[in-house]
């Protein structure tokens, strides 16, 4: 009953998202205000049925309905409870509702917090969620229903969830991964709204930029969720592979990341308009690519869904609609929004044109790297695969660029500066971070070493610059009257944000560099010394899991000859479906994390144990922590934007030419 | 002359106009390439012999060394055939379920023992039980290079005159056999119907 | 005006000499860390070169795994029904290693015809055989089809 109730509730969300596309739009053409209204409830009670049918489907996981084939595949009455509130997104069907769930409810946060835009612009956004809305729901109705059943008869047990996806990192990770993705929707709504309107301003900006700001933090997060799940999850110690699956999310956070950028120029400036738009357009592009990627199987991945042909059609066909139609908008209307003016070569406009340029080169990096082993399938040339070496050679060189930029990038003023006062300003920083720069590895290591100096020099560069900005507008600030805590919550989270890039670029620098590896083969009782630490393996023992069992080692950790921790790791093997799983031990730490993993089992009671030493690694995830949480406080400084009345007036008027 | 730099342009109309419609193209393109790449797709094995029949010569038996199997043993009557081998761990896993649907859904089902040795492949049907109707003896891999094996398991539907309807690469299990089981119910009715 | 006109230009120049530039120089790093896919029938019939770093794929052939007993040192055939390949490899195979799965790995062929594997992968999530495993055998046996036909003529 409940499967059937889930299944009505989506037919009927399809119904509500095809009205919502439709209604408002009528209502704009004809000038019906009362129509142009109903944007809101048809998007409240698209989420509402879209809410049900999610609740459904949960509901059947719980209560183990094994008469629906999308919950035999995927869950097995023997797997832990939480597990069946995440095996709901353990596959494809599910994932696609939970990507239209996830759509909806950013559909309602705009029709709630947008309800002091201009009508015809709520009218115009919610109807392009709309629509994307309506093209999702049809793809899940008419190639993916979750709600499918077996009939006449049930199975009797589930095939289980994949053991890959057992584990808390990939319970939040693909909800994070989407709420980024789907995110970007609003900004490219906004775009397309804009592009009927054939009018860009800096109000306009305004409104976008915290949405903008929002969908980044959670891409951030789930990016950093991904790799997170990775290094401690596949057991090869690695953070970041440069796979396909990895690359397609990548690709829409630095196209993200260079629209957060150029909105910041068309609000302050009201430059950049048409190219704003297109980049709002294209990352949302990127995103679906992303989604079509994973699930046509096309590419293929450690992270790929099983794949259908017929999906993967379906998929391409609503990505053409949906890129091709914007585009094919854009190209028509986006002549009108052309926007002149002239700024000094030293200015901030500069240096968020040379970052948005780095950004699209790195992108292009990305999608070239990532795409043409397709391509070359495709036009009948030989099986390639493209190494991690071509990314690290290119794409590393120009983070670089972009984080010495940044430096510059927050100190400079809008317009002009005068290069004596940037100097100035710069001076103090660029002695702190060369001489820290060059310190590090000898601090660190005894020796030298230019990747680790240059990484050090450039956090210690991007502290010292945004000290240097915070202390310069204080002193403005103090001047007026007022106080540090005054420069508001956007100020600080895109400071935090910048830092958190470089405490991120440092840890993959020194992973990179000091990490030390060891594959050894062990007897009980052996002995390895790995990074300062001595291993000693005491055997292994034989434990049982709810739904596997498990041969799980011990292995103690001595530091100067005292013991300091146990390490576990094990070797699973999944009851239902016969899988074989390696569960890594860490001990985890700010400074170093301690990594063992299990191997083969060989002759004589002895194992095949891989032993790591990972310096650094935790600062990764901590420097994207701090980028998301910057960007939600850059997103909620700025929240008055989109609640109160649009702001008629900018600070700076743009001077034509 | 001072530092200022134009960067917003003002290029004739028709060229700014032909600048915007450059992505537009880009992305067409694109959306061309991805169709054409949905086709090879690498996990899909487009079999050309579905629609022709399996060959007339069919391979030893497995457990009847004295028996040569053919088309005809088919006896009218739709069936899979399930290539497997006692070194495949996937066919390990899909056993137990080729033995349930061969009992609780009565499923002919035909095996073709792959590059094998018998008295493993053997030894293996009487330890696991033996979901076959019989089985295919194919030391050689003679009769799986006619039916264009990729590898095991891999599972063909056939129609009751022999010729492949469907085929299926990987393991049959919960989640791949409803949609074989579709088109096996239907050549079912269809053969019941005459 | 002229001198507007000029500037334009100058930025038009820019720009299409910067993007290509750049597009070059992606697609030469590009083609310098390929990874070219082979099959042992392809190494078989010397496709590939000793020195060059490839992949090669096929199933593990079964009872060919042997294991040094005091260190990690492994060697195994891989096959696609119609050649074999000895592989080398010192490490730590991954979970889905198994005789008759199948695998790609990642190294350099030596002149002796034997491939030393600096990476062997077995796709995670999948029950089944790498794609790359699976349309190497069936280019093999496609081959050997062929063959077959020829000699029947």
């Amino acid at each position: 009953m409940i499967p059937e109730l889930g299944h009505l509730a989506l037919i009927l969300a399809l119904c509500l998202a095809i009205a919502l596309a439709v209604v408002p739009l009528f209502g704009n053409a004809t000038s019906q205000l009362r129509l142009q209204v109903a944007a809101h409830p048809l998007a409240l009670g698209q989420g509402c049925m879209l809410l049900l049918a999610y609740a459904a489907l949960t509901v059947s996981f719980i209560m183990d309905d094994f008469s629906v084939v999308y919950v035999v595949a995927n869950s097995n009455s023997a797997l832990p409870l939480p597990y069946k509130f995440s095996a709901v997104w353990g596959s494809h069907e599910g994932s696609l509702l939970l990507w239209v769930f996830i759509l909806s409810l950013w559909t309602i946060a705009v029709s709630l917090l947008g309800k002091r835009l201009p009508l015809l612009m709520q009218a115009r956004v919610l109807a392009v969620m709309g629509m994307i809305s309506s093209g999702f729901l049809a793809f899940t109705l008419l190639t993916s229903n979750p709600f499918k059943r077996y009939l006449p008869d049930a199975a009797i047990e589930g095939a289980d969830l994949n053991p890959l996806l057992q584990d808390f990192g990939l319970m939040i990770h693909p909800p994070m991964l989407y709420m980024g993705y789907v995110g970007f929707s609003v900004a490219f709504a906004f775009a397309i709204a804009a592009l009927m309107d054939g009018k860009v301003d800096a109000a306009w900006a305004r409104w976008v930029r915290p949405w903008t700001a929002m969908a980044w933090g959670f891409l951030t997060l789930g990016i950093a969720l991904g790799s997170w799940w990775a290094y401690y999850e596949l057991g090869w110690g690695g953070w970041w592979f440069w796979d396909p699956v990895e690359n397609a999310s990548l690709m829409p956070w630095l196209s993200g990341t260079a629209l957060l950028h150029s909105l910041a120029v068309s609000e302050q400036r009201r430059l950049f308009k048409s190219w704003t738009l297109l980049l709002a357009i294209l990352t949302f592009s990127l995103s679906l690519l992303g989604t079509f990627l994973v699930r046509s199987g096309v590419l293929t991945s450690v992270h790929a869904f099983a794949t259908d042909p017929e999906r993967g059609y379906f998929m391409l066909l609503l990505l053409v609609l949906c890129v091709g139609g914007s585009l094919v908008l854009y190209a028509l209307r986006a002549s009108t929004v052309r926007s002149r003016a002239v700024f000094n070569l030293l200015s901030r406009e500069t240096c968020l044109l040379a970052n948005n340029i780095l950004l699209m080169v790195a992108l292009a990096i990305v999608f070239l790297g990532t795409l043409y082993p397709l391509f070359l399938d495709v036009l009948g040339g030989e099986r390639i695969s493209v190494g991690p070496p071509y990314f690290n050679v290119l794409f590393v060189p120009i983070m670089a660029l972009l984080l010495l930029l940044l430096g510059i990038g927050i100190n400079v003023r809008w317009r002009a500066m005068p290069s004596q006062r940037l100097m100035h300003l710069l001076r103090q920083p660029l002695l702190w971070a060369l001489g820290a720069g060059f310190a590090w590895p000898w601090v660190y290591a005894g020796a030298f070493n230019a990747s680790v100096a240059l990484a050090g020099a450039l956090l210690v560069w991007l502290l010292a610059t945004s000290v240097a900005d915070l202390r310069q507008r204080v002193q403005q600030q103090n001047n007026a009257g007022s106080v540090w805590w005054k420069l508001g919550a956007s100020y600080y989270g895109m400071l935090l944000a910048h830092i958190g890039i470089g405490f991120t670029a440092l840890g993959i620098v020194m992973v990179s560099h000091y990490s030390v590896e060891v594959s050894l083969r062990m007897a009980p009782n052996d002995k390895v010394n790995v990074g300062g630490y001595q291993f000693i393996f005491d055997g292994v023992k034989s434990i049982d899991g709810p739904n596997y069992s498990s041969i799980q080692a011990q292995v103690q950790v001595l530091k100067n000859g005292s013991v300091q921790q146990i390490l576990q790791p094990e070797k699973r093997h999944y009851n239902a479906g016969q899988q074989v799983m390696t569960e890594v031990a860490i001990d985890a730490g700010l400074w170093r994390d301690l990594y063992v993993a299990m191997g083969e089992p060989l002759a004589q009671d002895s194992w095949a144990l891989r032993i790591h030493y990972k310096p650094f690694v935790r600062w990764i995830w901590l420097g994207a922590l701090l980028m998301a949480f910057g960007a939600g406080s850059a997103a909620w400084g700025k929240r008055h934007r989109f609640i109160l009345l649009p702001v008629a007036q900018t600070r700076h008027k743009g001077i034509n030419s | 002359m001072n530092q200022d730099t134009t960067v917003a342009t003002n290029w004739p109309g028709w060229r700014w106009r032909l600048l915007l419609l450059l992505p537009m193209v880009l992305a067409f393109g694109m959306g061309a390439l991805l169709w054409k790449s949905i086709g090879t797709d690498p996990n899909r094995l487009e079999s050309n012999l579905i629609g022709k029949p399996i060959p007339e010569l069919l391979g030893p038996s497995l457990l009847d060394q004295q028996r040569f199997l053919q088309r005809s043993d088919l006896s009218g009557q739709p069936a899979l055939l399930n290539v497997w081998a006692t070194w495949c761990t996937s066919c390990a896993i899909e056993h137990p379920y080729l033995i349930q649907i061969a009992k609780l859904e009565q499923v002919r089902i035909i095996g073709i023992n792959y590059h094998d040795k018998r008295p493993q492949a053997i030894d293996w049907l009487n330890r696991l039980g033996n979901p076959y109707a019989f089985t295919v003896f194919d030391q050689q891999g003679d009769l799986g290079i006619e039916l264009g094996v990729t590898g095991a398991p891999e599972t063909y539907l056939v129609d009751a005159a022999g010729i492949i309807r469907a085929r299926h690469v990987g393991i049959l299990n919960e989640r791949t056999w409803p949609q074989l089981r579709q088109q096996y119910q239907q050549l079912i009715a269809d053969v019941d119907s005459q | 005006m002229h001198l507007k006109r000029k500037r334009k230009l100058q930025q038009l120049l820019l720009l299409t000499v910067g993007s290509g530039l750049i597009i070059g120089l992606i697609l030469y790093a590009l083609s310098e860390n390929i990874n070219l896919f082979f099959s042992p029938s392809e190494i078989a019939s010397r496709k590939a070169y000793p020195v060059q770093r490839i992949k090669v794929g096929g199933m593990v052939r079964e009872g060919s795994l042997e294991r040094a007993n005091d260190s990690l040192q492994v060697s195994f055939m891989i096959t696609d029904y119609q050649h074999d390949l000895v592989v080398y490899y010192d490490g730590i195979l991954p979970d889905l290693f198994r005789e008759g799965q199948g695998i790609v790995a990642q190294g350099q062929l030596q002149a002796d015809g034997a491939f030393v594997a600096d990476q062997v992968l077995a796709k995670h999530d999948e029950n089944y055989m790498p794609p790359e495993v699976s349309d190497a055998i069936e280019q093999a046996s496609a081959a050997a089809n062929a063959t077959t036909e020829q000699t029947d003529l």
